[in-house]
């Protein structure tokens, strides 16, 4: 049980992570608080795909040793880049000698980042324009005037319609 | 011409007359000389097609709108009937509204004769319709047309009303007969009117039944109970409209296509093997006796009348529920003779209003005097109503009579005696009263326009009421031509 | 005729079309940052959306001609390189994104002067062709990471498109803010769900995942939980009952012209990305026999039709209805592709185009009526029937449509909706259909009557009609909306070809 528990460490810290953040997401009031709760989230994500990426035992996924030399010797026949995708498969199943781990996660999560970045870098401009038009960036006082306004408006509405 | 220039002719007319009293709006009496000449060619074009139909079917299809879903028109004798007695009364209504409205000084006439012209062409596609996808899509198009016609005045009164008018209508076409014919599709791979009933040895009594009750209530436009009640509220319309709804277009439509999927969609042999047809006959004969009992009470003459209508046109319904050759033809009969009758009650109740500004019969006493044209008319379209030879209203009845008799449904017999004798009670005081009033009876208002009804006013309802008399010794040849399509019963 | 016109575009374009149809947006946002005014980056908004419909048009008739469309980027083969992958299903959104695009571009100048500060014109016309960008790039590609990019892109532009309604009316910035909250919670679970497909597959191309799903276990929990991932993640995205909440207010407070864009739009391409998983990456099978999927979608989306047409009956602002309308229409749209049957998807498809016509054309005159009377409440309404004939008359004929009156395409999609229903024994659903129709009458008809019987509240409001740039997008889209009703052959082609498509994953790689 306890190895069960410890062999998946870096998963239980990723399901902490995520609920940490989205409870802080959906408990707080204040809007940067929400903010850095959804960063939380979304790193806790990050977290998952590298950790999905780690082989156990593997080196960063650079070709070196004797993989390298072996993979030299085929670049010429990868040159079309058509046959690309079947040379590769070719290299995984007649394996490389050493053992790396997967590199594809730690690209898309490069990716990932930068989306989460932009997302926050708007969230805060905006949370910004808020505090400048209402005066507050708690969510719930933000609500309470918008909803003193629609009242003010249906008034205004009722007037218009009984005079 | 051939039959089907003759079709697209008939659907056209109505359509190019709404443009030209759009184009003649600023110049009123070029306006009405539209619409007046719009009906006249109409009821010429559906003579001429009526004419043309003995050789061969007219049949026209128009394309399709998805597959499965063809636009298609096909004139048989029953919706040749409707469209005769739509298109000519269009005529006699088209002259009574011109009166009415400039005696009543309404406002926006353009959007009146436009909405009107519109309503036809709805009636128009009802009455040819060779499917029931076209059908349905025209039974919309006439909901929509009239309902600006309910909501004309603009008050407060006239859109509560037309918002009923439309939600009910609306509501039972979407919600059931919109659910009737999608289920009639998947059961019965098409929607076409088939002749002995498309679902016939398709469908099993329980979907039968549900299907019925899909259609006698989704029909909302029949105004059988308990969705009757569009058709007081849409009292609030001005009286050529209240005309057009019950007598022209709109009820009838409704009965016409209960009618119709009761002969083409189900046929007469599997409506009488399915349950539902007892309850909807049973719902239809409660129908004709609870509403001619609330027309009693009523004082409103268009109240009263507007009940009549709901009473008279389950007639229909329960025509068509009997499932015989001779309950479908006192329907189809009921049909013609109802309008002619009851377009008349509702001008003579709209000259009445013209003149006096009256609405209630309790007011209406000794105003026969003054008015002797008007009650006369009424007098004569009530006995037409009740049922009375030698006027239009007679025939009818005696089919249902012989038709319930036939089918095993004594019942029915007695709801339809029981049903004159109300009539009696509620239709004849009004205008006995009118020409004969107790002694001591004070003189009635005054006249509230100086000059009286308008002379459209007054000569319309009293050519109708000569209609009735007429259309009694057509009867006979309108049995005999709607027969085949009665056949197989 | 279309074999005409895509002759004589040069033979790159056409070579590339894929690409191109997300790159030349993408391009001129750049540019549009950098031209002299506004009115230039309006002129290069059109350019750019005409170029992406020539290449979906072209794509057209590619699909016609060879069933799928596959482009690899950067040359490298998928499974490992990216792809842009067209079927039947791919097109289907993408003519609809493009079209509305280009409409959208077209009417957008004056109710963008009218709203907009003038120096953040040009930015605004940037902000909109990366979101145009995103919404085309998630119907095109063919890579699983890659849709969640795409849909980022056009989120994160859509919240700065809303946040600029906060000129108007501040409460823009805070909805935005929800939105960005929502949209970013439900992409993250979109790629949640795609990391546990990574994991059991290996694979992120979405047909090389497909195979590879068939061969695993239907009880493997890193697919299921994958799945669910991914179906609440789009779910977020395509405002599906009761994750709709950003909905109303974004759309309410938005600038006219990003709400008719959006409404159009956004969702529709969400539900285009649930389509895609629910079908292909997940086979139908696996989805609606394993998974039982039916029983969650069914039930959402008839409380989805019944609870927000309900809502909408109450709002007393025309945008804020129209918005409700438009979570209750997703839940038609759902509901047919909830049953699982090629009937049902072909139904959910259709309606979801007819929706995006209809729902196109209303937001359009609202922000007509916007433009001219600077109201969005029912009682502006009131009068304008006589006061715009013209632009009302459109927005009756959509809200028809809406309703589902005969003649109009929302009637035919209803119709297929309705048949599917019945076939497939979801009795309650035909049921549910017919009542949230009802609803719609009402809410419908409040504002139709207002338009048309009721006398303006506002003596000012003499005849002033919407100009011209407006109506004739307007009317196009109206004029469609009626065609479709008439004559739906042509786009039931459509529809059927993509649900065929989304359920046989074909020509693999």
């Amino acid at each position: 049980m306890v190895q069960f528990i410890l062999e998946r460490a870096n998963y239980w810290a990723i399901i902490g992570l995520m609920m940490v953040g989205l409870y802080i997401t959906f408990q707080s009031a204040n809007m940067i608080k929400r903010l850095v709760g959804l960063s939380i989230f979304q790193t806790s994500v990050f977290l998952f795909y590298i950790t999905l990426g780690k082989v156990a035992g593997g080196s960063a996924p650079i070709l070196f040793g004797r993989d390298a030399k072996g993979h030299g010797a085929k670049v010429d026949h990868s040159a079309d880049p058509g046959t690309h995708g079947t040379e590769v498969a070719h290299a995984e199943t007649h394996g490389l000698i050493e053992i790396y781990s997967n590199p594809l996660p730690h690209v898309l999560i490069l990716t990932a980042i930068v989306v989460g970045v932009a997302t926050l870098a708007v969230g805060l401009a905006l949370v910004v324009r808020i505090r400048e038009s209402y005066g507050s960036i708690e969510s719930d006082e933000v609500r309470r005037m918008d909803i003193g306004v629609a009242d003010a408006q249906d008034a205004d509405a009722l007037v218009e319609a009984t005079s | 011409m051939s039959p089907e220039t003759l079709i697209l002719t008939v659907l056209s007319i109505p359509l190019v007359t709404a443009a030209a009293i759009f184009m003649l709006k600023r110049i009123p009496d070029l306006r009405e000389a539209a619409t007046i000449i719009g009906a006249v060619s109409l009821f010429g074009a559906v003579i001429g097609l009526v004419a043309s139909m003995g050789s061969a079917p007219a049949e026209l299809v128009l394309g399709q709108a998805a597959p499965g879903l063809i636009f298609a028109f096909k004139l048989e004798p029953l919706g040749a009937l409707f469209a005769l007695v739509a298109s000519g009364l269009w005529i006699v209504n088209s002259f009574y509204s011109i009166g009415y409205m400039r005696g009543s000084r309404a406002r926006n006439q353009t959007r009146f004769y436009i909405c009107f012209a519109l309503a036809l062409f709805g009636a128009m596609g009802v009455a040819m319709a060779g499917n029931l996808f076209t059908l349905f899509v025209f039974y919309e198009v006439l909901t929509l047309s009239t309902y600006p016609l309910v909501a004309h005045k603009g008050d407060e009164k006239a859109q509560r009303g037309a918002q009923i008018y439309l939600m009910t209508l609306l509501g039972t076409s979407i919600g059931l007969f919109l659910v009737g014919v999608v289920w009639t599709y998947s059961l019965g791979g098409s929607l076409d009117f088939v002749p002995g009933g498309l679902l016939a040895g398709k469908v099993g009594p329980v979907e039968a039944s549900i299907l019925l009750l899909l259609f006698a209530f989704g029909i909302g436009k029949a105004a059988l109970m308990p969705f009757h009640f569009w058709l007081p509220n849409a009292m609030v319309a001005p009286t050529p409209v209240s005309a057009l709804l019950h007598a022209v277009a709109v009820v009838k439509a409704g009965v016409f296509a209960i009618l119709k999927v009761a002969i083409y969609i189900f046929g007469a042999d599997l409506l009488s093997t399915t349950p539902a047809t007892e309850w909807v006959l049973g719902v239809a004969c409660f129908t004709i006796i609870v509403s001619s009992l609330i027309a009693l009470t009523k004082d409103n003459l268009k109240a009263r009348l507007a009940y009549s209508t709901i009473g008279q046109l389950a007639y229909v319904t329960a025509g068509a529920m009997l499932a015989t050759e001779a309950g479908f033809l006192g329907g189809s009969m009921q049909i013609a003779a109802h309008a002619m009758g009851k377009i008349t009650l509702f001008m003579c109740a709209g000259a009445i209003y013209v003149a006096t500004g009256l609405t209630d019969i309790s007011d209406m006493r000794g105003l026969g005097k003054r008015m002797p044209w008007v009650f006369c008319a009424f007098f004569v379209a009530s006995l037409s109503i009740i049922g009375i030879p030698p006027l239009a209203g007679g025939w009818p009845k005696f089919q249902l009579l012989l038709g319930a008799v036939d089918g095993g449904h004594g019942y029915v017999a007695w709801v339809l005696l029981i049903s004159s004798l109300l009539n009696i009670a509620y239709l004849l005081p009004i205008p006995i009263l009118g020409l004969m009033p107790p002694k001591g009876t004070p003189e009635p208002a005054p006249y509230k326009r100086p000059e009286g009804a308008p002379r459209f006013v007054v000569a319309a309802p009293v050519l109708t009421a000569a209609g009735t008399l007429v259309l009694f010794f057509f009867m006979g040849r309108i049995a005999a031509f709607l027969a085949p399509a009665m056949g197989g019963a | 005729m279309l074999e005409t016109i895509i002759s004589a575009l040069p033979d790159m374009m056409v070579a590339n079309a894929a690409p191109l149809l997300v790159v030349v947006p993408l391009m001129l946002a750049g540019i549009c940052v950098f031209v002299p005014n506004g009115r230039a980056a309006w002129v290069l908004t059109i350019l750019g959306s005409i170029i992406s419909l020539l290449c979906a048009l072209t794509l057209l008739l590619q699909v016609g001609a060879q069933g799928v469309v596959s482009y690899h980027l950067g040359g490298f083969a998928p499974p490992l390189g990216i792809e842009f992958r067209v079927d039947g299903l791919n097109i289907l959104f993408l003519l609809l994104v493009t079209c509305i695009g280009v409409l959208a571009a077209i009417f957008s100048w004056p109710t963008v002067e009218a709203e907009i500060r003038a120096e953040k014109h040009r930015l605004f016309y940037a902000a909109h062709l990366i979101c145009f960008t995103g919404l085309s790039g998630v119907a095109i590609t063919g890579d699983a990471f890659n849709l969640f990019v795409f849909l980022e892109i056009s989120s994160i532009s859509t919240y700065v498109l809303v946040a600029l309604g906060g000129t108007r009316d501040r409460r823009a910035f805070p909805a935005a803010f929800n939105y960005l909250m929502m949209g970013t919670i439900g992409a993250t679970f979109f790629v949640i769900g795609v990391g546990f497909l990574y994991a059991a597959t290996g694979t992120l191309n979405m047909v090389d995942m497909a195979e590879r799903l068939a061969l695993i276990d239907a009880d493997n929990r890193a697919v299921v939980a994958g799945f669910a991932f991914i179906v609440v993640g789009l779910g977020v995205k395509a405002a599906m009952w009761p994750l709709h909440q950003w909905l109303p207010n974004a759309y309410a407070y938005a600038p006219s012209f990003v709400t008719m864009f959006l409404s159009a739009t956004a969702t529709k391409v969400a539900i285009y990305a649930l389509v895609r998983f629910g079908f292909t990456v997940f086979a139908p099978e696996y989805t609606f026999e394993a998974l039982n999927v039916a029983l969650i979608f069914g039930p959402l989306a008839m409380i989805a039709m019944l609870a927000c047409s309900f809502q909408a009956v109450f709002q007393t602002d025309v945008r804020r209805m129209l918005a409700y309308s438009s979570v209750a229409q997703v839940g038609y749209m759902l509901l047919g592709i909830a049953i699982g049957t090629s009937a049902g998807l072909s139904a959910g498809l259709f309606h979801l185009v007819n929706h995006a016509l209809m729902k196109g054309a209303l937001f359009m005159a609202v922000a007509g009526v916007v433009l001219t009377y600077q109201g969005t409440r029912i009682t502006d309404f009131a009068g304008l029937g006589r006061a715009a004939p013209l632009t009302m008359t459109a927005f009756a004929i959509a809200g028809l449509s809406l309703i589902g009156m005969p003649l109009t395409a929302g009637f035919q999609s209803k119709w297929y909706l309705l048949q599917a229903m019945l076939d497939a024994g979801w009795g309650i659903a035909a049921v549910v259909i017919v009542a949230s129709s009802f609803l719609a009458v009402i809410y419908m008809g409040r504002v139709l009557q207002a338009v048309f019987f009721q006398a303006p509240v506002n003596p000012r409001k003499q005849r002033r009609e919407a100009p011209l740039l407006l109506l004739v997008p307007l009317w196009i889209l109206t004029l469609a909306t009626l065609y479709i009703g008439v004559q739906a052959d042509w786009i039931i082609d459509l529809v059927q070809a993509a649900a065929q498509a989304s359920f046989v994953p074909e020509g693999v790689l």
